[in-house]
């Protein structure tokens, strides 16, 4: 048997496309970056070896650090609003009427491409004949926003979306977490008179705690990651207001057709969502696991 | 908790309802209108008329090439994944090697990697391979860049199979083979339709891979060739909503028809890392 299941043969067969994939497609081209990024290269013609400059000039490139800054800022945003996730889902998940009708509303704008979503919320924040302003004139505002042409609100009009898009995947995640919880647990504890807001603080939390810190990382790594919906809607602009790292990489590279310059920004990318995932990860560890 | 406790309730959860679900409501309204209703009167009006025109008008000037491609494409590319991944997860959890935990590592470091860290090299492989503007470069793509999550959701799974399935197939003579496509493969079903519904949101509304490695009309799929779509038609809002929703629709409904399933499989697998 335990012959059978060591097959040399049969583990590289089936292993090889996975890996070769992966391989290939992933962790190649990233090393590939951070060579390209030693170079000046247009893109098309020949490249000519230049050392660490446009690692240096970038480091030193504050169009860059405004983008990097922008990223922290969406993934504050991010972060903080798993809270308001945490809470739905937790109301859902008590067995109220209605839930699983609630739920798929909540989940639908995850189904939505990003394009579709940045093309509808552009309608929304239409100064003349979106819903917004419209909205705000009924209220007697004079002089609603411009949300997506003044350079000190756009980030924030652009982040609403991104959390409206996000939303039901993780009301998801915490509704199925959530659910895995002995219903026994929460009668025990009802039964010693404990209230709603105990039951949730005191033994949901903690039970699903793990689930909670896996939802903070992947937040914050998706969000300095987060590219299309800002490409859409604003392109980074006005002026760069809500460029982030991403839509600055990719504007350097496929506009600029600097794919030096634009792979050092990349491979700095890289860099700063591996390092903050390592500490959100040690921040957020846990020393024993829960059992239930 | 008393009565006002739970009208204070629903009262919120009904808010973020109308907050989830209102602009795409707002969507299908503005795609049933035509250009005058929506700049003279209110965004709230329902239509005059239902004018399925729109749908009529950008469905013939040539969205159905965008969504035939956007089909074919998250079709065989979830397949690829799912059978690649599969084969991997069984190899990883089931077999007894040296080096499985290495090799696992290296798939869910796969997670945390922003693709745009690896866009301009896999540009200039393509160019290199004359696969850039080629419909394959997309599909493999996807697939490389979906393993990772769907292996992590494959993987709770493979582990509570039981043994003895395993040596009861090998000792009535199975080969390898027939046990994984025979017998482990099928009993996979309920999570496999879990991973296949994620894969089908994600490769349906891929934005940059497309927008990045396909210049061809002929070639695109909905998520980019909307974004061109939109720009000709600028100023015509009931056709862009009509092109929004036949985008939408497809996904909506597959979504609607499963959605109970992602739950169920997430619950019992991805999550409970």
């Amino acid at each position: 048997m335990n012959k059978v299941m060591s097959n040399k043969w049969f583990i590289a067969l089936y292993i090889f496309p996975a890996l070769f994939l992966v391989s290939v497609l992933i962790f190649i081209p990233l090393l590939l970056t951070g060579y390209y990024g030693l170079m000046e290269w247009d893109g098309i013609g020949a490249m000519e070896f230049l050392g660490l400059d446009n690692y240096i000039v970038a480091i030193q490139d504050a169009n860059f650090w405004d983008s990097a800054l922008h990223s922290f800022l969406l993934a504050l945003f991010s972060t903080l609003s798993l809270i308001i996730y945490l809470a739905v889902s937790m109301i859902l998940a008590s067995k109220i009427k209605g839930s699983d009708v609630l739920r798929k509303i909540y989940l639908i704008p995850m189904l939505l491409s990003s394009v579709a979503i940045a093309q509808l919320w552009i309608k929304i924040y239409d100064p003349s004949n979106g819903v917004l302003n419209t909205i705000l004139a009924t209220f007697g505002v004079e002089n609603p926003p411009l949300w997506l042409a003044d350079t000190n609100i756009v980030l924030y009009s652009i982040f609403i979306p991104i959390i409206w898009q996000y939303a039901g995947f993780y009301i998801l995640i915490y509704y199925a977490a959530l659910k895995n919880i002995p219903e026994s647990i929460i009668e025990a504890a009802r039964i010693d008179g404990a209230s709603p807001l105990q039951i949730a603080f005191r033994i949901k939390l903690p039970l699903i705690m793990s689930i909670v810190k896996v939802t903070i990382v992947l937040a914050i790594v998706g969000s300095l990651k987060y590219f299309d919906l800002i490409y859409v809607m604003t392109g980074g602009g006005p002026n760069g207001a809500s460029e982030v790292m991403a839509s600055y990489m990719y504007k350097l590279a496929f506009a600029n057709n600097d794919f030096g310059y634009g792979s050092a920004i990349a491979f700095l990318m890289l860099i700063i969502t591996l390092i903050v995932t390592y500490i959100v990860r040690k921040l957020t560890a846990t020393k024993e696991e829960i059992q239930y | 908790m008393g009565r006002i406790g739970y009208f204070l309730l629903y009262a919120c959860l009904a808010i973020v309802a109308v907050f989830q679900i209102f602009p795409i409501i707002w969507l299908v309204l503005f795609s049933l209108k035509d250009n005058r209703e929506i700049f003279a009167e209110s965004p709230f009006a329902l239509p005059q008329e239902i004018r399925w025109e729109n749908y009529l008008k950008v469905w013939e000037s040539g969205i159905g090439v965008y969504f035939f491609n956007s089909v074919w494409i998250t079709g065989i590319a979830v397949l690829l994944t799912l059978l690649v991944a599969s084969m991997a997860t069984f190899v990883i959890t089931r077999m007894n090697w040296k080096l499985s935990k290495l090799v696992l590592g290296l798939f869910m470091v796969g997670l945390m990697i922003p693709i745009h860290s690896a866009l301009i090299p896999l540009f200039d492989m393509f160019n290199t391979i004359n696969l850039i503007d080629n419909p394959w470069s997309i599909v493999i793509t996807y697939t490389a860049y979906n393993l990772p999550i769907t292996m992590m959701i494959l993987l709770g799974f493979y582990y509570t199979l039981p043994r003895e399935i395993e040596e009861a197939a090998i000792i009535d003579g199975a080969s390898l083979h027939r046990l994984f496509f025979r017998i482990i493969l099928p009993m996979t079903t309920p999570v496999l339709s879990t991973t296949a519904i994620i894969n089908m949101i994600y490769n349906w509304n891929e934005f940059v891979f497309v927008n990045t490695f396909i210049s061809s009309d002929k070639y695109k799929t909905l998520t980019v060739g909307i974004q061109n779509f939109v720009g000709q038609y600028m100023t015509d809002w009931g056709a862009i909503g009509a092109t929004l929703v036949i985008s939408v629709l497809p996904i909506l409904l597959a979504f609607l028809f499963f959605s109970n399933k992602v739950v169920e499989g997430i619950s019992s697998s991805a999550v409970k890392g």
